[in-house]
């Protein structure tokens, strides 16, 4: 035998000795760079830990998990491409990521084509309604977000909102949502107004509201920088009026940007991750929580964020629907996952059913205050 | 009548950061004809650097002196690694080549600085001074005496000094520029260093109210590329009234019509205006001799 032939027939005795070795292939895109870095970059470190943490506990059902980790950079087109390779090159057997709403529709197409379970990481409803048999999702819906804010908002007697809306994906989405359920909820939008997510001032817009007749509270439907200004741009006015700002800010660099002073008494919704020292002890989520933050902030050194907070919870519903399906073959693994009842994660309780591929309901959202430059629950 | 100051206010805040990053285009524009895309990415170094600077504990200004000393060497490096060796190409190409800079100047913020939002103090507090009824933050002054004593350094720059005629000179024609003795390489490096210092003094000066990410550039380049083609480029004048002008339209027409449109109202006056105008505002004549 020739060295060539002898490589090439060890090579056929790897090849053939490849699928023996028994492991869960699990494939994840995510956006840990570009515009939505900042979100997909605790993603990707989650996703890295908890495969790390599970194989060192001896795998799922005594089988090694790998993890295939790719970085979409925002781009639903990239993601398409990650998501085909995924499911054909790397024979993954469930996908979790889509960081974005974008990159999220994008792998899900690809995903439902092959019958691949895909549990998605973004906020925007359209992602699981209509029910789509192999897609789910982690993250509350920014449909809920208006709903906790506006059931808020009844209790402190308002009817009259003003809504100033950043006009990015998440912005633009959130405003239309709030528009939706304002009418259900008795609430009047009596001001809409938005702002470019790179604009440095929005002082003209918010004069424009304090000259309204008759506002009662503000809603901003926005997230980052430009979130940020604007409240530094509300507290330059000296404006009063009760201000409501969206999940998509619910992180302490909010706090921090725009100063503790600007935003004190601010509320939003958030979840329970953000007040896991405030939770009750017979809290549910408190163990998944706690855990979570002790894991993470004990390896990366950087605070928890809401949004690596969706990767653990959808890292958690698969290895648990692994463990749980008959075989770990795509199909019994999403028949498992949509029997998901009751697993508390860090988002919220996730019971999923044939017609719900969200899991979650309000209660998934705490009601937030920001109290001397730190949250404080509200309820 | 106080809701119009406000609206003023507003509009000059925006159209001072505008301005400050309109005027970095003309140097370069004025010495090459080159528009440099990685102007904006001057202007987030500006803010980062400093930020770095300030975080690791030194004192403001002297974090922001460093951040524009290192910006400028930047902007040095740039012209001799990226646009001297592509010397003699088409201006085409050699805007190709910022658009490359740009984006690898991003790609290493990010690596160095984080994917976080930044900021540092401002100059002077955050109390904010009351007229008529209306507030404006002190950090808006710095802003706006920035724009103008850059705008004044600039026009004395090239209307007063040997300098700037010569910079002037080589944009004109490089080989009659080199006839008359003038080093173009020099020029051309200095115009680089120059706009890259305006443009990290206009990122430190702005980021106390737009704060700053790695990302930011391309969204200043953008808005102080559109004022510098309103006021005409290559023209201080026109960059600085450029930027102010589209500042004060978009808060207009946010206070008054609907802030849902205004970016479109900024945009259709910047249309029309090259429409009646293809020079911009300010913007010189050319005459081509046959």
């Amino acid at each position: 035998m020739t060295p060539t032939k002898a490589i090439i027939a060890g090579l056929f005795v790897l090849a053939g000795a490849l699928p023996a070795v028994a492991e869960i292939r699990i494939g994840a895109s995510v956006s840990a760079t570009g515009p939505a870095g900042a979100l997909g970059d605790p993603e990707a470190k989650t996703l890295e830990m908890l495969i790390e943490e599970v194989n060192g506990k001896g795998g799922i059902n005594g089988e090694t998990v790998t993890l295939v980790l790719y970085d979409d950079a925002g781009d639903p087109n990239k993601a398409r491409t990650f998501a085909t390779r995924l499911i054909e090159d790397d024979e993954v057997v469930a996908i979790i990521g889509g960081t974005t709403t974008g990159t999220s529709m994008s792998i899900l197409a690809v995903a439902e084509d092959a019958g691949i379970p895909f549990i998605s990481l973004a906020g925007a409803i359209d992602i699981i309604d209509p029910v789509k048999p192999y897609t789910f999702k982690t993250p509350h819906t920014d449909r809920m977000g208006c709903q906790k804010i506006f059931a808020d908002m009844q209790a402190r007697g308002f009817a009259k909102v003003a809504i100033i809306a950043s006009t990015d994906g998440f912005g633009a989405s959130m405003q239309a949502q709030c528009k939706l359920v304002a009418p259900e909820m008795g609430m009047e939008i009596v001001a809409d107004e938005t702002y470019d997510p790179k604009d440095s001032d929005m002082t003209a817009q918010l004069t424009k509201i304090r000259g309204t007749e008759g506002v009662q509270a503000i809603v901003n439907p926005g997230f980052g920088q430009s979130a940020a200004v604007l409240a530094r741009n509300y507290r330059q006015l000296g404006m009063d009026i009760p201000f409501y700002a969206s999940h998509g800010v619910a992180s302490q660099g909010y706090i921090d940007l725009a100063g503790a002073e600007a935003v004190e008494g601010f509320r939003l919704p958030g979840t329970a991750l953000l007040v896991a020292e405030l939770l009750a002890d017979g809290d549910v989520q408190k163990p998944a929580v706690t855990a979570y933050k002790a894991a993470f902030e004990g390896k990366f050194a950087t605070p928890v964020s809401t949004f690596g907070g969706y990767a653990h919870d959808g890292f958690m519903i698969l290895s648990d629907a692994i463990a749980r399906a008959t075989a770990a073959e795509p199909a019994a693994i999403r028949d498992a996952i949509e029997a998901t009842t009751g697993l508390a994660g860090t988002t919220g309780v996730y019971t999923y059913s044939a017609t719900d591929h969200l899991g979650l309901d309000l209660s998934a959202f705490r009601l937030l205050e920001i109290r001397g430059g730190a949250w404080t629950l509200a309820e | 009548m106080s809701e119009l100051i406000q609206f003023l206010f507003s509009g000059v805040t925006v159209g001072a950061v505008y301005a400050l990053v309109a005027l970095g285009f003309t140097i370069i524009y004025n010495a090459s004809d080159v528009v440099n895309f990685a102007q904006g990415e001057f202007v987030m170094l500006g803010g980062m650097i400093t930020w770095f600077a300030h975080e690791a504990g030194l004192p403001l200004p002297l974090a922001a002196l460093i951040a524009i000393v290192l910006t400028s060497a930047l902007g040095v490096a740039m012209n001799k690694l990226a646009i001297e060796p592509a010397r003699g190409a088409p201006v085409v190409s050699l805007i190709i080549i910022t658009i490359g800079a740009s984006i690898f100047i991003q790609g290493t913020a990010q690596l160095v600085f984080g994917k976080q939002i930044h900021t540092f103090p401002a100059f002077s507090g955050d109390t904010p001074i009351h007229v008529g009824g209306a507030t404006i933050l002190p950090q808006s002054l710095w802003m706006i005496a920035g724009a103008l004593a850059v705008f004044l350094a600039l026009w004395l720059f090239f209307s007063r000094t040997l300098l700037g005629r010569a910079v002037m000179a080589t944009a004109n024609n490089r080989l009659a520029a080199q006839l008359v003795g003038i080093n173009t390489n020099f020029v051309m490096t200095l115009s680089f260093a120059l706009s890259a210092a305006i443009g990290a003094l206009g990122g430190v000066l702005a980021t106390p109210v737009t704060l700053t990410a790695y990302g930011v550039g391309i969204g200043f380049a953008l808005k102080g590329f559109a004022g510098a083609m309103l006021g005409g480029m290559g023209n201080p004048k026109g960059a600085l009234l450029g930027g102010f002008l589209i500042g004060l339209i978009e808060a207009l027409t946010a206070g008054y019509l609907s802030s849902q449109y205004k970016d479109a109202v900024a945009f259709v006056v910047i249309l029309l205006v090259l429409f009646f105008l293809p020079q911009g505002l300010f913007g010189r004549k050319t005459t081509d001799r046959v």
